[in-house]
């Protein structure tokens, strides 16, 4: 086998296992998108729940909460940016970290001070590379993101922002992740948790024409606002962590798809030159032999003379 | 037909119980509280501690609840709790070996947890 042969056919070789790879990548990924969705699905009652609730105290009571009114001079704001633990997801976590940077920016042009918090190993590499203090982060769930998980997130966020300003405390909670759309749409999206826009929620449920009883409360609004308002924060982390694992399965199903295809493309060109390569070869060797039975032919009428 | 309200009981990661019911007992911070139809709209927040629902078909769902809140309006009730299991669910043994597990580790909200998982079986 000639030297060019040999080659091709050790590319062809490569290729086609990363292509194996890939493509079981792919699948895995497909099957984890549906156990993602199912997840959120299976999340959404108790965050509906719990944002009726939340908005039922907030505006049926006067109660005057320090995480639903706004402070007049925001001086520093929270940023959780939500990134997955491994890579080979195309530009998934990239956007976020984008999403993150632009909405670092516009907080800054407003004169906030930004502390960053993070979930996931690729944004804390890129914070970590780029030598930027990080509040606080957390590795090792993003794939599969239980309850106790966003528990952990929120609590020093609520820690945070329970905290006065000049003490190292924040006037704004903003959250950053990957909202699943469907499958072939993901956005990296941001959103301010906390304090709570209390239009957006009255907006939404007087959308929907429901009028909110006048509620009693036990044992009183301040005490329920002030246990509600945690579970609120936790569970819309929650929420954003799922959503972010279903997207995370959905790029990484889309760039495992296309490196599968594109592997296949390869494949195929590198086997046609193979077969050139073989052809070429073979007519080189009957060339030879045909040069040199016509040579010696050649030799004996020669010497017959 | 008695008048009935619609129970919903949900944790964070699933809907644990829905149907109707003519009476559902809970535990507040100010005390037990017995919620019927017709009851005037309340927003509470619940201890640990087993919740008892009547069914209106007369049987009875207890379910244990680790800390949330109860809200009831329009004849509808939903029970949040950030874990919430049914006492059918709940494995005795498993809950007694968690529960000395607990004690032995000084683990309180261990033993919390699984103490409040024993009474939700004990009510049943």
């Amino acid at each position: 086998m000639g030297a060019q042969l040999r080659v091709y056919k050790r590319r062809i070789q490569a290729v086609t296992a990363t292509k194996k790879i890939t493509k079981a990548m792919e699948m895995i990924a497909a099957s984890r998108i549906v156990k993602a969705q199912r997840k959120v699905a299976a999340s959404q009652p108790y965050a509906t729940e719990l944002t009726r609730a939340v908005t039922a105290v907030a505006t049926g009571s006067d109660a005057n909460h320090p995480l639903t009114t706004e402070v007049e001079t925001p001086t520093r704001a929270a940023v959780l940016l939500i990134t997955s633990d491994r890579g080979l997801a195309g530009g998934y976590s990239s956007n976020a970290i984008k999403a993150a940077e632009r909405l670092r920016e516009r907080l800054a042009s407003e004169g906030k001070e930004v502390d960053t918090y993070i979930v996931g190993r690729k944004g804390v590499a890129y914070y970590g590379f780029r030598e930027r203090k990080v509040a606080d982060s957390w590795t090792g769930f993003t794939d599969n993101p239980a309850y106790s998980d966003a528990k952990r997130v929120a609590a020093p966020l609520i820690e945070a922002i329970q905290k006065e300003t000049a003490e190292g405390g924040v006037d704004e909670l903003h959250i950053v992740f990957t909202e699943f759309v469907s499958m072939m749409t993901q956005n990296a999206v941001d959103a301010r948790m906390l304090p709570l826009s209390l239009d957006d929620v009255a907006e939404e449920s007087t959308r929907k024409g429901e009028i909110l009883p006048l509620f009693e409360f036990e044992p009183s609004a301040e005490d329920v606002l002030d246990a509600l308002l945690p579970r609120y924060v936790e569970s819309r982390i929650y929420n954003a962590l799922l959503q972010a694992a279903a997207s995370e399965h959905a790029a990484r199903r889309r760039a495992m798809k296309s490196a599968t295809d594109n592997a296949g493309d390869l494949i195929k060109s590198l086997s046609r030159l193979a077969n050139a390569a073989r052809q070429a070869e073979i007519t080189q060797e009957i060339s030879e032999i045909v040069g040199g039975a016509s040579a010696l032919a050649d030799a004996t009428a020669g010497s017959d003379k | 037909m008695a008048a009935e309200l619609h129970v919903e009981l949900v944790a964070a990661d699933r809907s644990v119980w829905s149907g109707e019911a003519t009476l559902v007992v809970a535990r507040t911070t100010s005390g037990d509280i017995g919620v019927m139809p017709g009851h005037q709209p309340l927003l509470g927040v619940l201890e640990s501690g087993p919740v008892t629902i009547r069914t209106s078909e007369g049987g009875t769902v207890v379910a244990a609840v680790h800390g949330g809140f109860i809200s009831f309006a329009d004849d509808k009730l939903s029970l949040l709790a950030e874990i919430a299991e049914l006492a059918d669910e709940i494995d005795v043994q498993r809950a007694e070996r968690a529960l000395e597990l607990a004690k032995s580790d000084a683990d309180a909200a261990a033993e919390r947890r699984a103490e409040i998982r024993l009474r939700a079986v004990a009510v049943l």
